[in-house]
């Protein structure tokens, strides 16, 4: 009985927030903390605020971009990590792949801004902040995330597939596209939507390399809720909470382990 | 003689400095079925591995079918190999599985069909040819891979521990199927096994490995009767040996005098060995024979205590304790009924041999 009420603590804690922050939604009234009844007419506004759809089709653009960037890059890393023992360096490589795991984010979004800045004055490019520079910017933390989930994937795999399909006289590169490749698809679906969720969600990195005409979702959030809170806000996180838990259910899913043959 | 398919000259391998191979030379025949035999570690898979091109020698040579396989990777190479764990493609079909290394060499697609249902008609696993490997049994799957890696027809079949998985029943009735089918197919098949049964049952011969060399090849009854070494006839079925020093030649035999034993023992079979070199006289259980009367004179024989039994149905091992404290395994048929007066715990007995039933091995 202790236990369950300690569970529902456990949970009103992590989620009525959110549960709030959804109810007040659908709020009637201007302000967000009075009730005034029922409506969808946040919902409307939002449909009709230019500014902040095309943040959203910026974000999403730019989150496509990311997660399939960052799979292909990832999944590579991980196949050098697992499939090639001992090359010089490779401590050195695991570790900076695994470094933006824990660098906060702050440092890489800095570090980032100063890059930029640097190669826009030594090369010319990349010519100011964009969308481009966003891009790069999440395409270089998000790709961790995938590499790790592919690398415990590949580690799980019985390397002797890869050694029966040379054996009957298929190529190694062949052997990675029939055999290895469609083996470790849920762990590059699952990668993809990690690193999807991810750069849908930052603000951090965002608001260091972002800049004039390049505004995604959560910075559009971040700054209109300096100006005070208006009930769209609430509609707008609802969407957000929406796709983001969609897609982490879907990760879910390809994550979970199947019967292996 | 017969005609040499791989020739193993002189190849060692190394991983960092474990000698896991070393300087191992050793010809197969076309058409044998031949064995590795050896505990865990001794090498056997990694030579095997070898002829696959999945390891590189660190020195040495291979030839297969008279080319050098030096530096040839796996896909080019004239062999396949059945994996332990079958390593059957969990994504694909039975027939997709068996196709696969037709579709490698641009087979037509009718002919691959043909050989699929050829090769699954072999291994009598023609109605699961649309099932995946997980909808299979371990038996049916060991069949697949057995039907997958026969059907480029590669000059050599390597297979590493094929039987391993299965349970004790399949196991035993596989070993007499995959030597059936390979007399139908004519390929050279190279097993590795830890099972001394399996490759004395399946093999035409056996290389004896230890510690990456090889200690003895030979047929399976030259490796039983006449093990070259200790280690041979310890590794291969029970032994009883006996410590001594050769006292004198006598005509075609040789006297081994047995400090364990009270005695000087006649033995038929040995290597040139000089008066006083140090050797143990083995002779396995079931060439002992037990009698209440003292044996013939052209007998090897000891008095002992009968000490421990087991009644094994067909057979029965005893456990002889001599004077000397030293006690010898024997087995004897059960020929007639037990019950009636045959040999029992703490009779008195004869353990007799024939000097040709056993064989002095250096120590």
């Amino acid at each position: 009985m202790i236990l369950l009420l300690l569970l529902a603590l456990g949970f009103a804690f992590l989620y009525l927030p959110i549960v709030l922050l959804v109810i007040y939604s659908f709020n009637a009234s201007r302000l967000v903390t009075v009730w005034g009844g029922l409506s969808t007419k946040w919902y409307a506004v939002l449909l009709h605020d230019d500014k902040v759809l095309d943040a959203a089709w910026l974000s999403l653009k730019v989150a496509v971009i990311t997660a399939t960037a960052a799979t292909v890059l990832g999944t590579l890393a991980a196949v050098v990590l697992v499939r090639f023992r001992r090359f010089p360096g490779r401590t050195l490589f695991s570790g900076m792949i695994a470094a933006p795991l824990v660098m906060p984010e702050v440092i890489t979004g800095l570090a980032m801004l100063l890059l930029f800045i640097a190669m826009e004055q030594a090369v010319g490019w990349p010519s100011g902040r964009s969308m481009t520079t966003i891009v790069i910017a999440h395409i270089t933390f998000c790709l961790s995330f995938v590499t790790v989930v592919v690398q415990s994937r590949l580690v799980q795999m019985d390397i002797s597939l890869e050694e029966a399909a040379l054996d009957l006289g298929a190529r190694p590169l062949k052997v990675f596209f029939v055999i290895t490749l469609p083996l470790i698809a849920p762990a590059l679906a699952a990668g993809w939507l990690l690193a999807f969720t991810l750069s849908i969600d930052d603000v951090v990195i965002s608001a260091f390399v972002t800049g004039p005409g390049a505004t995604t979702l959560p910075i559009v959030i971040f700054s209109k809720v300096r100006l005070g809170v208006s009930p769209e806000i609430n509609a707008l996180a609802t969407v957000v909470i929406t796709v983001v838990g969609v897609a982490i259910a879907a990760a879910g899913r390809f994550l979970r382990p199947r019967p292996q043959g | 003689m017969a005609e040499t398919i791989i020739s193993i000259d002189a190849v060692s391998k190394s991983f960092g400095s474990f000698a896991a191979v070393n300087r191992l030379s050793l010809s197969i025949h076309r058409g044998e079925f031949f064995s590795l035999l050896g505990a865990s570690g001794c090498g056997k898979t990694t030579l095997l591995r070898m002829l696959a091109g999945l390891e590189q020698p660190s020195e040495g040579r291979i030839v297969i079918d008279g080319t050098d396989m030096t530096g040839v990777p796996p896909y080019l190479r004239p062999v396949n190999m059945m994996f332990q764990s079958y390593a059957l493609f969990p994504h694909m079909t039975v027939e997709q599985n068996v196709a696969f290394g037709l579709r490698q060499e641009g087979w037509p697609k009718d002919r691959i069909r043909d050989k699929v249902q050829e090769m699954l008609d072999l291994v009598q696993m023609a109605p699961f040819g649309r099932r995946k490997p997980a909808q299979l049994s371990g038996g049916q799957r060991q069949r697949v891979a057995l039907a997958r890696s026969l059907a480029k027809e590669p000059k050599v079949l390597l297979l590493d521990e094929p039987l391993a998985a299965l349970d004790k029943k399949l196991r035993e009735q596989t070993r007499l199927e995959l030597v059936k089918i390979q007399h139908r197919v004519g390929i050279t098949f190279i097993m590795v096994t830890h099972d001394q049964e399996e490759a004395m049952t399946m093999s035409s011969r056996i290389a004896v490995m230890k510690a990456g060399s090889i200690e003895q090849i030979g047929a399976p009854v030259e490796i039983y009767e006449y093990p070259a070494s200790i280690f041979v006839a310890d590794f291969i079925g029970a032994a009883n040996m006996f410590e001594g020093s050769i006292s004198r030649h006598h005509d075609s035999q040789v006297m081994v005098a047995c400090p364990d034993l009270g005695r000087d023992v006649a033995v038929t079979h040995a290597p040139p060995l000089p008066v006083g070199a140090a050797v143990k006289v083995m002779v396995r259980p079931e060439k002992l024979l037990l009698s209440r009367d003292e044996p013939g004179a052209q007998m090897n024989w000891l008095r002992g205590r009968i000490g421990d039994m087991a009644y094994l149905g067909g057979l029965s091992a005893y456990h002889i304790e001599l004077a000397s404290g030293l006690s010898v395994q024997a087995t004897q048929a059960n020929l007639k009924h037990v019950d009636g007066g045959g040999p029992s715990s703490g009779d008195e007995v004869y353990v007799a041999w024939h000097p040709a039933n056993a064989v002095v091995l250096v120590q």
